[in-house]
This record gives structure tokens, C-alpha cells and sequence, in this order.
């Protein structure tokens, strides 16, 4: 028997089995350009800071957590015995390249790196309800107000 | 989740052909990182969507370089070789934390406490029940998961080379003392019929 994480097969035949939302229109957007973009992190490796409860065990958390920029106390709360947690255990950016993109804000490569970034729990209800109706808007605005052009999402 | 990105229609997405839980690659690569961003920005220039676009390197969940990460012969035989083990290893989770500045060690237990931990999930091997040894209801998969990230954050400060997908779970599980005590706790409580539910997610599905 092989370990689900690292079957590609399984992984594979598990996600073309996922459930979806459908969307009769595909938003698409024309950012400004890199160089003035400001670009904000969206993880769903349930990042969370030390001294904050973190995410709950099953899927219906549908809660976000805001990461401030210099937060580097961070743990993650995808809890499952069957994902790899040795890479970030190792080096933070794998899941949240927060140093990537202060490196390249220093090189000019982007505009800016906002002051807020979030996390979300991956593992979700098949429907994902709560965050297409409330936490997914909720967040948005979030990043509108603060005036992001792009976001990365970062799925683990 | 190349199949998510096309039944999805997201407006751009950057296909990696990475193990989960690396979304980056490689962690401690900073130069493979900013190549896979700057693939991931380079979809900006498109100018209609959906863009699915493949990165160009493959990363394998399996068949990689095992962790370098040797741990001498016990030398105090007043415990538990696992709870020797756990003992003489805080002075590495320590400089990993401090390091770091971060931990994920604390779902249920903090660190202090994993020895104590461990000598119970002995106990468990030797034939107690799981709830007679000290485990409330409903903490030992919390509390596994915490001696887990206790030791792969800590084999990050001692591992020489790059940590390579699932190296780290290997080797706690197949080279620590720890992980064999959780593997024989959990194969005794499956023996003596105990709810999967209490002993199935101590390991990844598939290890024995």
C-alpha cells in the first residue's frame, strides 16, 4: 500500500474526482505592470501566527488568518499525518515566499510587498460555501482596501 | 492540480509539477524559488486567459536523496532509548526554533513535554491501554503530530544536504526511536482491536 502524498497517481485521480464550483465567466484582469504591482500572499497552508488558535481539525474551517508582512512566527496548521511538513520545517518560503518577494520588491522586479498576507485551511467542505459567500469576499476586500494589484496564491 | 486549474478556468495558473506541500520546490533554494515566481508573474503579460502554463522542471514525491541525518548509539540506559533520544535532541529543536522563530510544534503538547509523551506511547507497546497511560480522549493524534514536527524541525538543524520531499518523515519514521515506538503503538492498538480511529492517523496511510 502506498502513501497517499506521495502516490501522484492517486493525487491525480483524486483531484480530477474533486468537486468544483463552475463559473459561467472566467474574471480576467490586466494588472499594472509588475514593476509597480503590489502583490499579496494567498496560502492555504493554514498558516497561522504562535499565539493565535490556528485553524480546527476537519473541514469546516473556513476561517482566513492575516499575516502581517514581518511575521515570521509562523506555524502550519494543515494537520493531515499524510502531507509533508519537512519543507517547511526547513525553509518558510516553500509555502510563503515572503523573502522571495522582499528580494525582489529590493531588486525592483515588483512594486511593492503588501503589508498584509492570509491563509486559509485547504482541506474544505466539498461546496467551499462559506468561502466563495463570506471569508473569500471578505478577504478580497481586504486586499483591495489596502490597495493590492496581484495576489499569489500558493496551494499546498 | 493541473485538472483543478483547467476544470476551474482560473484566469492564470502556473502548473508545478511539485509533491504537495511544496509549493515553492525546493525549500532553502532561494534561486529555484524566484525562478518559479517569476514564471508565475510572467503570466501577467497575457493579455486574454485562462493561461495554464508548465513549469518546466519536475520534482518526484519519491526516489529522491535520503536525509543525512545520523543519530549516534544511546548512551543512557536509565530510560527508554526513544525518550533518551528525545531528550538529547531539545538542545537542536531549540536552536531550530530560535533559528526559525517559529515552531509547529503545539497542537496539543509543547515540547517540554514530548519525552513524557513518548514513554507513554511505550507503555502503549507494551500492552496498556492507550487510555489508561495519560492520553485524554481525542489527544493522541494531536499529540503524535507534535512529536513529529519536533523532530523534523529539528532534523532540519542537523541534516546535512537538501531536504528532499518526504525526507524528513522517513526518516523519523525509519530512523528515530520515536517514530518506532508510534509505528509498534500503533500496530499493537490495531492488534488488540482498538477504534482505527484512535491509532489509523498516527502515520501516513500506506506505513507500517
Amino acid at each position: 500500500m502506498s502513501v497517499f502524498g506521495k502516490d501522484e497517481v492517486a493525487i491525480n485521480k483524486f483531484a480530477a474526482s474533486m468537486p468544483l464550483p463552475v463559473f459561467d465567466v472566467t474574471s480576467f484582469s490586466q494588472p499594472v505592470s509588475l514593476s509597480r504591482a503590489k502583490i499579496a500572499i494567498v496560502t492555504t497552508a493554514a498558516l497561522h501566527r504562535l499565539d493565535e488558535d490556528g485553524f480546527e481539525l476537519g473541514d469546516n474551517d473556513a476561517h482566513f488568518e492575516k499575516l502581517p508582512r514581518n511575521a515570521r512566527d509562523l506555524a502550519i496548521g494543515h494537520h493531515s499525518v499524510n502531507f509533508d511538513r519537512g519543507g517547511f520545517a526547513a525553509d518558510i518560503n516553500v509555502v510563503y515566499p515572503i523573502d522571495r518577494l522582499e528580494e525582489m520588491e529590493d531588486a525592483k522586479i515588483i512594486g511593492d510587498v503588501a503589508d498584509y498576507h492570509y491563509a486559509f485551511a485547504g482541506n474544505q467542505s466539498d461546496t467551499v460555501s462559506e468561502i466563495r459567500l463570506d471569508s473569500g469576499p471578505l478577504c478580497a476586500k481586504a486586499m483591495l482596501d489596502e490597495g493590492v494589484d496581484v495576489v499569489l496564491l500558493t496551494g499546498t | 492540480m493541473k485538472e483543478v486549474a483547467e476544470r476551474m478556468q482560473l484566469p492564470r495558473a502556473l502548473h508545478t509539477r511539485f509533491p504537495v506541500g511544496l509549493s515553492l520546490g525546493k525549500p532553502k533554494d532561494p534561486e529555484f524559488q524566484q525562478q518559479v515566481l517569476q514564471a508565475a508573474f510572467d503570466l501577467l503579460r497575457a493579455s486574454s486567459g485562462p493561461v495554464l502554463q508548465t513549469f518546466a522542471e519536475t520534482i518526484a514525491a519519491t526516489g529522491s536523496e535520503p536525509l543525512t541525518c545520523p543519530l549516534p548509539p544511546r548512551l543512557n540506559t536509565e530510560v527508554h532509548p526513544a525518550v533518551d533520544e528525545s531528550q538529547a535532541l531539545k538542545g537542536a529543536y531549540d536552536r531550530a526554533c530560535k533559528k526559525n522563530g517559529r515552531t509547529s510544534v503545539g497542537m496539543q503538547i509543547n515540547a517540554e513535554e514530548v519525552p513524557e509523551a513518548i514513554s507513554r506511547l511505550v507503555e502503549i507497546g507494551a500492552g496498556e491501554s492507550w487510555d489508561s497511560v495519560g492520553f485524554p480522549e481525542g489527544s493522541l493524534y494531536g499529540t503524535v503530530h507534535d512529536i513529529r514536527s519536533y523532530y523534523e524541525e529539528l532534523a532540519c538543524e542537523l541534516a546535512e544536504g537538501p531536504i528532499t520531499p518526504w525526507s524528513t518523515e522517513e526518516w523519523f519514521y525509519e530512523q528515530t526511536e520515536a517514530g518506532q515506538v508510534i509505528l509498534h503503538a500503533r500496530r499493537i492498538m490495531r492488534a488488540n482491536d482498538v477504534d482505527p480511529a484512535v491509532w489509523f492517523g498516527l502515520a501516513p496511510a500506506g506505513r507500517e
